[in-house]
């Protein structure tokens, strides 16, 4: 049967880069289109008329919305190729708890480092050091989070990784001299195809920043 | 097998109550452990749950999972029986889409609307009213939101169904009520008239009292910051 897979998406999202890594991993062919978030097309605002949001996955007709929601849901429909969840529960259980972590620090703290100056700048810069250096622990000696082999909280957590020059440059720090491993796991994700072609280019994810930083008149 | 099945939790804890009722409804004995979470957490809570040192905890057989909605997921497919996900991924997809809806919109904005300072109240109680409604239209015509019977996303709704009516109860609130949102408010009186419900649940003349001096707490805070 004929398979009908589209990504409404924005190339900077980091959510968005989650189910594209997916969608690679798994090898399927889908339609990618672009949406301009200051003029949401007829069709966003019909497949996700509660949040209005991208990323939303339309297969055969139907959306699935929340990007995990949408990794899990490829996972489980395409699932006899390059699982991402771990079949055993407790397993599962713990890569849900991770992607759910990142998903409740990453973005906000991010956000605010490249948002924010002076002190508040600061706690934010610390608070993100502090969640990158518990990832990097619960990373431990593995090559992925997923083990041997890309997983559900790699996909989760890697997109952020094309924003870490952008929060560099605004927060006047290295993260890589913070969290050297974490780095290198980074960086051996990027060597993935599906992660390459997934994720932009860190110098346009920082011109993107700027230009949003010029639009809400943020220093 | 020997299963050892305990749950750290808090006895007025919605999120607490979640994994309880879930371990309820597929028939496994567990024992339970309250936790003075507002006093001194134990040992063990901060053992089992070091990032977020919160409830609930499920430890089964000596390892802990956290996170009331990964708990679920758990429990789920560690006792196969009497599912309470939908089988087909589509409609999976689906119901974790509205649990997500009801723990970062529904439930946040409910409680804020229920402790908020008159001048800003009217704000998040529109707010907190568009977001019923969109829950609403997620039944569907169904009598649960699992359809015949209760599925996840009851479970997680639990926390608007039950524990936010006592909590307007005491604010003088109607948040809830039958006339706006009909569906909704027969859903949550089906809800809680279930047997392995109604047994499981905080009693509501020792919660009210609790949640009243939670709400000054909240409020002598605000006015502080």
């Amino acid at each position: 049967m004929a398979e009908e897979v589209v990504l409404l998406d924005f190339r900077p999202s980091p959510f968005g880069m989650r189910s594209r890594i997916a969608l690679a991993e798994k090898g399927i062919k889908y339609e990618y289109k672009e949406e301009d978030l200051r003029n949401k097309s007829a069709l966003l605002l019909q497949m996700n008329p509660v949040h209005k949001k991208i990323p939303v996955l339309i297969h055969n007709g139907k959306p699935v919305c929340e990007s995990l929601i949408q990794v899990q849901y490829i996972d489980e429909v395409w699932h006899d190729k390059a699982p991402l969840l771990p079949s055993d529960p407790y397993q599962k259980a713990t890569a849900r708890f991770w992607a759910d972590y990142v998903d409740k620090k990453i973005y906000d703290l991010g956000s605010r480092v490249w948002k924010t100056k002076g002190e508040e700048q600061a706690t934010a810069k610390k608070e993100f050091i502090e969640t990158l250096k518990l990832m990097e622990k619960e990373l431990g000696d593995k090559p992925y989070f997923g083990g041997e082999s890309l997983g559900y909280v790699d996909v989760a957590f890697i997109p952020f990784y094309s924003w870490f020059y952008a929060y560099e440059k605004c927060g006047n720090f290295s993260i890589e001299a913070e969290c050297p491993k974490l780095i290198a796991w980074a960086k051996r994700c990027m060597q993935k195809e599906s992660v390459a072609k997934s994720l932009p280019d860190q110098q346009k994810v920082y011109d993107f920043i700027l230009e949003m930083k010029k639009r809400f008149g943020i220093e | 097998m020997g299963e050892e099945v305990k749950v750290f939790g808090y006895w007025a804890s919605p999120y607490s109550y979640r994994a309880e009722l879930a371990l309820k409804l597929k028939g496994v004995s567990y024992e339970y452990i309250n936790e003075d979470i507002f006093g001194n957490k134990s040992d063990l809570l901060l053992k089992y749950n070091p990032v977020h040192k919160k409830v609930p905890i499920l430890l089964h057989n000596g390892k802990s999972i956290v996170e009331s909605v990964v708990i679920l997921e758990y429990i789920e497919e560690t006792w196969k029986h009497n599912l309470y996900l939908p089988q087909d991924p589509y409609d999976k997809a689906t119901a974790r889409f509205w649990i997500k809806f009801i723990d970062e919109k529904c439930f946040p904005t409910l409680w804020l609307a229920a402790w908020s300072p008159e001048n800003e109240r009217e704000k998040v109680t529109n707010e907190a009213c568009e977001y019923m409604k969109t829950l609403e239209s997620a039944l569907n015509g169904k009598k649960f939101f699992g359809g015949e019977t209760i599925g996840m996303v009851d479970i997680v709704a639990s926390s608007v169904g039950y524990f936010i009516r006592v909590t307007q109860e005491i604010m003088g609130l109607n948040l809830l009520s039958a006339d706006k949102f009909p569906q909704l408010f027969q859903w949550s009186e089906d809800f809680a008239n279930c047997s392995i419900v109604k047994e499981s649940l905080p009693p509501r003349d020792k919660l009210l009292p609790f949640v009243k001096g939670l709400i000054a707490k909240y409020q002598q805070d605000n006015a502080k910051a």
